[in-house]
């Protein structure tokens, strides 16, 4: 790695965000030769500091008062449910934390580590082929990704055996094999490391979902059932359950994250420059409008501003700050959801989760602090292509787990009570050890999808610490969604009978039940910056190249035109080398659009 | 914020510990006896409040102790000295507009703000009420306080009595929780009451044991062991 004490020269790259996708397309970058300086808004970390037993597995630091996560008192965002509603400041951490500092959210995560269904990249046509045009809901923005599971195939696996991904498969070059989730689509090859082992809750799951009728299977967790080295020469070693994957950096090397997967490769290349506490204001543009120049940052370390140019600008920061950093640059032309004309801000999704709970008898315990953040058990017969949606009257499904990762006091004592249960005192008291002790929880983790009313834009009052306006999202849940999420919910509750639980806590949306900011949902946001097939719907075409501005790549979830029933990381990287695959191999030779608008 | 109440402290203080001889008052000095810790942030006053509140949240019972013995108020105290306190977790930006609670907090008050505000006007309504301070008032008329604050009928100096107390709940069960080097958790009794093994974090021969009841107790993080906390409490990650 280049001293970032001497001032970068002109590199051939910029990369905005040391997260999965900026750090892979680094890697890519610098391995085709070319000089990449990668910006960071945050500080650098490792796990020989961050990940220090024991102060990295302290809750209160860690999750609670949230240090890996983004800093708002330098800048949020605002939220509202409704267009005609003022949007408010996201002012504490809660429905959602995107990370901040070298890793992104990607050293925060949990590690569940899916690839999509291949309806997830054509859901559109999908969903017309099987049940017609008049199936889409009105002011549903329902999308192709514009790419193939056949095509994203090799780039999946590929991100497989660098994030070290533990999971069994079902069906390998055409020949079934394993235990895996029988309707996961064809692979090229087996996962790198065997599945992670059942937690007992996990283990009850697993059981009771085959005897109701369904198909159980590991979730791919990128937590490393064994010792592993990746093609990289980038070592993890065993999980051991402790408990510490989400919100934390891991003690001991077996979660992937860009810091233990990737950059310690890249920091040994003379060709890469990690500049940290670079906050990126602007992509600057070339006269025409078509061309990036570079980038205007601030160095936060001195604070003065600072520009850099380059050929090539890749904008790969967390979903929310590549759809401000488009918006505040004028690049594309932002979202009009009156005239439904415009792409930057269109398509913005989330995650329909709802978290059920199931009590054991009193002679189980169900040791809920022992987990990993991807290991668990799912059923996908609400997810999989083949469901019937036509008889289920929605778009879109979800998967069912128990993803035990770990349950830490604090976060078990604020979460129980309520809903007409006591909240304080003895009897909470009492029911917060029950609960602790006897329950666990399992989750609809559904997709989401794109409506005409559900966007982001700037916020016309607020402003971020370097006087810029803040992004503005509007969202809320939809009757498509709820309903997915209520039927889904239902059939949780056919399986913790068959378990012998002595109490269920279903938990589903309710109609009319606005989003919720304060109450943490996923950090799975998507959209705003899609890809796709046409210019008048997407920002990016298929290969993540903007179709306004032929030198700016935008790498992420911001590229899925919806929510999928899956945690997006898988997807983010494998659209990343898919991305990184084609700028070597053609953008390179042949600099410009790459798909005529 | 403008005080809508000044009291003078002292013969209030008095009337307090009087009136109420089973609840030891908190005394001057600290020897790691929860009981016995010296507030920095709050006054004798707030201190003696937020004493008798946290236990009413979290009380002594058959399950263990209560808020008191495990350090909570102490532990509040603490968290009032850190990035935390002073609220630079939190975006502070005006404007302050009030929106559908869905849309979260937006008060320009940090955590500072919200106790030193509200306390001293609850002890103000307690007086007129019930004739006496918060902390000298029987369980029964504490909970009653506690459930107008919880469900906003009560309302003090613009901070909705619903703000103050989720953040009193909040950092109560922090302080219940968390590691007992930030002063809360006394010996481990909140961690050994929900069974929780604290700072092991190695369950390599523990993933699935049927259901067995988890064997050994908890462990906390050597006192050193963190420079966040406490001796770096102005650090600035809190």
């Amino acid at each position: 790695m280049t001293d970032e004490t001497s001032p970068p020269k002109r590199p051939d790259v910029l990369i905005i965000g040391a997260g999965w996708a900026g750090s892979i397309m680094a890697k890519e970058l610098t391995e085709a030769g070319l000089t990449v300086t990668m910006l960071e808004r945050g500080h650098d970390h490792s796990t020989a500091v961050e990940g220090t037993y024991p102060s990295s597995i302290d809750e209160l630091r860690g999750a609670v008062r949230k240090r890996l996560f983004q800093k708002l008192s330098r800048t949020s965002l605002t939220i509202r449910n409704r267009p005609d509603q003022t949007a408010l400041p996201y002012r504490q951490l809660a429905a959602f934390l995107p990370g901040e500092g070298v890793g992104g959210a990607g050293l925060h995560w949990s590690g569940c580590h899916f690839r999509a269904t291949e309806d997830d990249l054509r859901l559109r046509s999908a969903t017309i082929e099987r049940y017609g045009q008049k199936f889409i809901p009105k002011d549903m923005h329902l999308q192709d990704y514009g790419v193939t599971y056949k095509e994203l195939e090799p780039f999946f696996d590929k991100a497989e055996k660098v994030f070290g991904t533990s999971g069994e498969a079902a069906s390998v070059r055409g020949q079934k094999t394993g235990k895996g989730n029988i309707f996961a689509p064809d692979r090229s090859d087996h996962f790198p490391l065997p599945p992670m082992a059942d937690t007992f809750s996990a283990s009850v799951f697993r059981k009771a979902a085959a005897e109701t009728g369904y198909h159980p299977f590991s979730i791919p967790a990128a937590n490393a059932s064994q010792p592993y080295t990746n093609p990289y020469g980038c070592q993890m070693g065993p999980c051991n359950f402790c408990g510490y994957c989400s919100g934390y950096a891991c003690y001991l090397y077996s979660k992937a994250s860009p810091n233990v997967n990737i950059l310690p490769t890249l920091r040994r290349d003379k060709r890469f420059t990690l500049i940290t506490e670079a906050q990126v204001l602007e992509i600057m543009l070339d006269d025409t409008r078509k061309k990036a120049t570079g980038v205007r940052y601030a160095d936060l370390k001195i604070q003065s501003e600072k520009t850099l140019e380059a050929d090539l600008v890749i904008l790969s920061a967390f979903q929310l700050h590549n759809v401000h950093l488009m918006l505040v640059s004028g690049i594309g032309k932002p979202y009009d959801p009156v005239t439904q004309t415009g792409t930057i801000g269109r398509n913005f999704t989330y995650q329909t989760i709802t978290s059920s709970r199931i009590w054991l008898p009193k002679d189980r315990f169900t040791s809920q602090f022992v987990g990993a953040g991807g290991a668990g058990v799912a059923i996908d017969d609400f997810n999989q292509p083949g469901f019937d949606r036509g008889k289920a009257g929605f778009i879109g499904g979800s998967p069912i787990w128990v993803n035990q990762a770990g349950l830490k006091p604090i976060a078990a004592a604020q979460g129980s009570g309520g809903k007409g249960e006591p909240r304080w005192g003895s009897a909470y008291k009492s029911a917060v050890i029950d609960q602790y002790r006897h329950s666990f929880g399992i989750d609809a983790h559904g997709s989401n999808m794109a409506y005409r009313d559900v966007y982001l834009d700037l916020d016309p009052t607020w402003r971020n610490a370097y006087g810029q306006p803040m992004l503005r999202m509007t969202f809320t849940w939809k009757d498509n969604d709820i309903r997915m999420n209520q039927y889904v919910v239902k059939h949780i509750g056919d399986i913790a009978q068959t378990m012998g639980a002595t109490r269920i806590g279903l938990n589903s949306l309710q109609q009319g039940q606005p989003f919720d900011s304060r109450v943490y949902q996923t950090t799975h946001l998507n959209g705003g910056v899609i890809m796709g097939e046409n210019p008048k719907t997407s920002a990016l075409n298929r290969y993540l190249q903007s179709w306004d501005v032929s030198n700016l790549f935008v790498i992420g979830s911001s590229a899925f035109p919806q929510g999928m029933g899956y945690n997006p990381t898988g997807l983010v990287a494998a659209l990343a080398y898919w991305s990184a695959y084609h700028i070597r191999r053609t953008y390179l030779r042949n600099p410009g659009p790459m798909v005529s608008a | 914020m403008g005080g809508a109440a000044s009291l003078s402290s002292t013969p209030l203080l008095g009337r307090a510990a009087q009136a109420n001889p089973d609840q030891p008052a908190p005394q001057p000095q600290d020897d790691g006896d929860p009981a016995h810790y010296k507030p920095t942030f709050f006054n004798q006053e707030e201190y003696l409040f937020l004493y008798h509140a946290c236990e009413r949240l979290f009380p002594q019972d058959e399950n263990g102790p209560g808020a008191q013995a495990l350090g909570v108020p102490r532990f509040i105290d603490k968290q009032m000295n850190t990035p935390y306190g002073l609220g630079a977790l939190w975006y502070m930006q005006a404007p302050f507009v009030e929106g559908p609670p869905e849309l979260g907090y937006q008060l320009p008050y940090t955590p500072r703000d919200l106790y030193r505000g509200a306390i001293t006007p609850i002890n103000t309504h307690c007086l007129i009420r019930y004739n006496a301070l918060f902390a000298a008032l029987p369980p029964e008329q504490q909970d009653n306080v506690l459930h107008a604050l919880e469900s906003n009928t009560l309302r003090f100096n613009d901070i909705p009595g619903a703000a103050f107390f989720e953040q009193l709940r909040t950092n109560t069960l922090e302080g219940a929780f968390s590691d007992p080097a930030y002063g809360g958790n006394h010996n481990m009794e909140g961690w050994k009451m929900m069974g929780f093994p604290g700072a092991r974090a190695d369950f390599m021969d523990w993933i699935n044991q049927e259901g067995a009841p988890y064997p050994f107790g908890p462990v906390g993080m050597p006192p050193k062991a963190n420079p966040y906390s406490p001796a770096f409490q102005n650090d600035e990650e809190g």
